[in-house]
């Protein structure tokens, strides 16, 4: 196909706006708002600029945005070394033990700031009932930092009131940036509403130089030089075929607005991927995506078949899972637990249902028993009040979806349900980057640590939160603290590297007309049919979506053949792929909207893209329950227990692969 | 469940700076009609339900109706958000209204001083494990 290209002929010029910065930190999401409060910290005293670019409002930006219910990772009375071995067995034995070590013995400290900078986190009553944010300082109980006891859902969680978790930790790192303003005389540090579309590599080869992008509010260009920066922004949400048909394509577990960028962006650059065959296939209640976390673990909720048959107790599925996963079987993670779910489903059992009457009503006979009829009922309303918060706070659809179905969780169990696949690298997956550990903990082997902590395979380009492979289980709270970790050494690697000038080799010009080409394309050809949505010389970023979407279902694990793949499928998708990567060169925008979209839809591709080929090299399977290669349905720990490393050339569009040893650091 | 804004209650923002519902939604979904200065929701298969835009809007001009897909009609979701909890009155489909306040915050908006009793970086530590508000846990 013939190559389009913008001369601006068609379409208007934007004003293209050169920013200079030592730190340049893009999306401002947990990680981002981390490693602003701390990285403006340290800059401050040397003078070095620190600028934070979010393609939203930071106030309710980033995977948070609606807020939270429970913070997930709080290492408090346990060890460190306890979490890497749970984050290791939910993953399947393969992460980088370094980093989720790193992570655990500094995410506490981020905690105990929420609670300060004003988050609600409940605490124990010393009737051994929990108290909210609010009770719990009007009993006058301490702060997590001098000792006060959370409310744990499970062993690592703990819970808070997080209706506005985002704006509380969004305006200390706003904060931050304005004490970097005022110490560096920037007029501008924060720029909201700015899209980052890909790296500009520098003259030099090594470094990228300049991180693009567009407003999506005006007509206005921005590249920012930066000498070191930290991608933090989010996963790969809305790249395969959703389950919902309409309007529920928007009630997606993880935020719809997470585009793959920040994968885009790195794989642009040449940074080295890990594991970016693990995807994340959550099991949550069915339609509104509500959390089961605290169903589980808070309410002590059993889900069962539609025969009330526990299906993770049911001796056939059991025993066929430890013949194919073995011991991984036995852990009962929670690629397991779904693994075990699907089969009851395909046999027809379904629907699996999350049994909250009868949770409730253990508890209210629990809560009688102990406090009498008054005030045991008491305790319940108390109890329903928290059950309907869990969804109020963070998946709100689920509560409306309650009340339209007449659903009272004490009176009628609720469906749940395996949802589609996401790509992420903080919550309970670990697809991302290939990152230098921080190097000093006892057994690190050589080949984990480069010098600078959570820096990518590209030098001076820093990885947090979503986009880190390998050591997932960070949620909101480590998110937070892995952008502080990937901050102080981003200041190291500056103040080591005072001398580097950024030197894009492509020009403003270049960059105004490759990001504006979706512009001239619509423009140029928009009167050609009667309707600009149908024209065969371009295609719209909503039709870019939904062709990738089917080729990822079908192709490489959706739901449509219950996540089973194979080498055949996956070389069959990669062809349809690779000529909708070619389509992409002909992506039409009709105003600034669109033209978001499309780039966002360009960097699923991308990200699609380096999953698939992942799937392909990895000849085993490894993450049962979000994924299966038909042709080789088992766990090989002979030749696979290792990480799968990727490097895409972006101008060449070839890939290349390597396993990369793992090492058992925690016994 | 897309946001949706009601005609009559929604002013465009005309006496703020920005329009409030435009400014904060995540996914770049609200926008403005400039020809009836009401604004408007462009995308809704695309809404994620977050409700930043309901909490927000100064008029209490929108709410969310039931993704069309799998939420029947007849039910609603209507937060008031103040500065220091949120009530939420829920009505289901057959009727049955539920209230529930939370809290949101302990302290004041805009209170927040990041810095303030925090030691300076040290940078002698600057490569060594920790961050500048003190030492990495050991065990």
């Amino acid at each position: 196909m013939e190559k389009e290209t913008c001369t601006f002929s068609y379409c208007q010029k934007p004003e293209v706006t050169e920013v200079e910065t030592d730190l340049l930190i893009m999306g401002g999401g947990m990680a981002g708002c981390g490693a602003a409060f701390e990285a403006c910290r340290w800059a401050n005293a040397k003078g070095l600029k620190v600028v934070l670019v979010d393609k939203s409002a930071t106030d309710r930006s980033g995977a948070v945005a609606m807020g939270l219910s429970a913070i997930n990772t709080y290492v408090g009375e346990n060890k460190v070394a306890d979490y890497v071995k749970y984050v290791r067995n939910d993953l399947m034995g393969i992460i980088r033990e370094d980093l989720v070590f790193d992570l655990g013995r500094h995410v506490d400290d981020s905690v105990q700031l929420f609670e300060e900078w004003g988050l609600p986190i409940w605490k124990k009553g010393d009737d051994g009932f929990s108290l909210d944010g609010f009770q719990a300082k009007e009993a006058g109980k301490a702060s997590l930092k001098d000792g006060g006891t959370p409310v744990r859902s499970g062993k690592w969680q703990i819970m808070i009131n997080g209706e506005s978790y985002k704006v509380v930790v969004a305006e200390a790192a706003k904060k931050a940036l304005q004490t970097n303003r005022e110490k560096t005389g920037m007029a501008q540090n924060h720029f909201e509403r700015v899209f980052i579309v890909k790296a500009v590599m520098d003259t030099n080869g090594k470094n990228v130089a300049a991180a693009i992008g567009f407003s999506t509010r005006e007509n206005k260009i921005y590249s920012f030089k930066a000498k070191a920066m930290i991608c933090a922004t989010a996963g790969a949400v809305n790249c395969f075929r959703p389950r919902s048909v309409g309007e529920g394509m928007g009630r997606t577990w993880y935020p719809v607005f997470s585009a793959g960028s920040g994968y885009a962006f790195g794989m642009q650059a040449g940074a080295e991927m890990t594991l970016m065959e693990n995807r994340f296939v959550p099991a949550r209640f069915k339609d509104g995506y509500g959390p089961v976390g605290a169903w589980f673990l808070f309410f002590k909720a059993k889900a069962v078949d539609s025969y009330g048959e526990d299906y993770c107790a049911n001796k056939e599925y059991f025993d066929d899972a430890v013949a194919r996963y073995g011991d991984y079987a036995k852990g009962l993670g929670t690629a397991i637990r779904n693994h075990l779910m699907m089969r009851a489903m395909k046999d027809g059992k379904g629907p699996i249902l999350m049994q909250t009457p009868d949770a409730m009503a253990a508890l209210g006979k629990a809560f009688k028993e102990k406090l009498g009829d008054k005030e045991g009922a008491k305790k319940m309303k108390h109890l329903e009040a928290e059950a309907w918060e869990d969804f109020l706070d963070m998946a709100i659809g689920q509560a409306s979806l309650w009340a339209a179905t007449n659903i009272e969780p004490d009176k009628s169990p609720s469906e749940i349900m395996p949802s589609e696949p996401y790509l992420l690298g903080s919550h309970a997956g670990c697809a991302g980057f290939w990152v230098s550990g921080p190097g000093d903990i006892p057994g690190t082997p050589e080949h984990y640590s480069w010098g600078y902590n959570r820096m990518s395979t590209v030098p001076g380009l820093f990885m947090a939160g979503d986009v880190v492979g390998a050591s997932g289980h960070k949620f909101s709270s480590g998110s937070h603290a892995e952008g502080r970790l990937a901050a102080k050494a981003a200041i190291a690697y500056i103040l080591d590297h005072a001398d580097y000038k950024p030197t894009p080799k492509m020009s403003l010009e270049e960059i105004a007309a490759e990001l504006y080409l979706p512009f001239e394309m619509y423009e140029k050809y928009k009167t050609y049919s009667t309707d600009p949505t149908i024209n065969p010389n371009y295609i719209g970023p909503k039709a870019l979506q939904l062709r990738l979407q089917k080729i990822a279902d079908e192709y490489f694990g959706g739901v449509a053949t219950w996540y089973m793949t194979s080498k055949t499928m996956l070389e069959e998708g990669l062809k349809k792929l690779e000529m909708l990567k070619e389509d992409a060169g002909k992506m039409a925008a009709k105003d600034l909207h669109e033209l978001l979209r499309c780039f966002e839809n360009y960097h699923r591709i991308l990200s699609v893209e380096a999953h698939a080929r992942h799937i392909l090299f990895r000849e085993e399977s490894r993450y049962p329950g979000y994924y299966y290669r038909g042709d080789h349905n088992k766990i090989d720990d002979t030749n696979w227990k290792c990480f799968t490393n990727s490097k895409y050339n972006d101008a060449t569009h070839t890939w290349e692969f390597k396993k990369v040893p793992y090492v058992q650091m925690y016994q | 469940m897309p946001s949706f804004v009601i005609t009559e209650k929604c002013d465009g923002c005309k006496a703020q700076d920005k329009t409030a519902c435009q400014y904060i939604c995540p996914h770049d979904l609200m926008t403005l009609n400039r020809e009836t200065m009401k604004a408007y929701n462009q995308e809704p298969e695309q809404c994620w339900e977050c409700f930043n835009c309901v909490k927000i809007c100064p008029q209490q001009a929108i709410e969310v109706r039931g993704y069309s897909d799998f939420v029947p009609l007849g039910s609603s979701t209507i937060p008031l958000r103040g500065t220091d909890s949120i009530m939420w009155t829920i009505r289901f489909r057959n009727g049955i209204l539920k209230r529930f306040k939370f809290p949101i915050r302990t302290t004041v908006e805009g209170s927040v001083e990041p810095y303030a009793g925090k030691p300076e970086p040290d940078f002698a530590t600057l490569k060594q494990p920790g961050l500048f508000t003190g030492a990495a846990r050991k065990e």
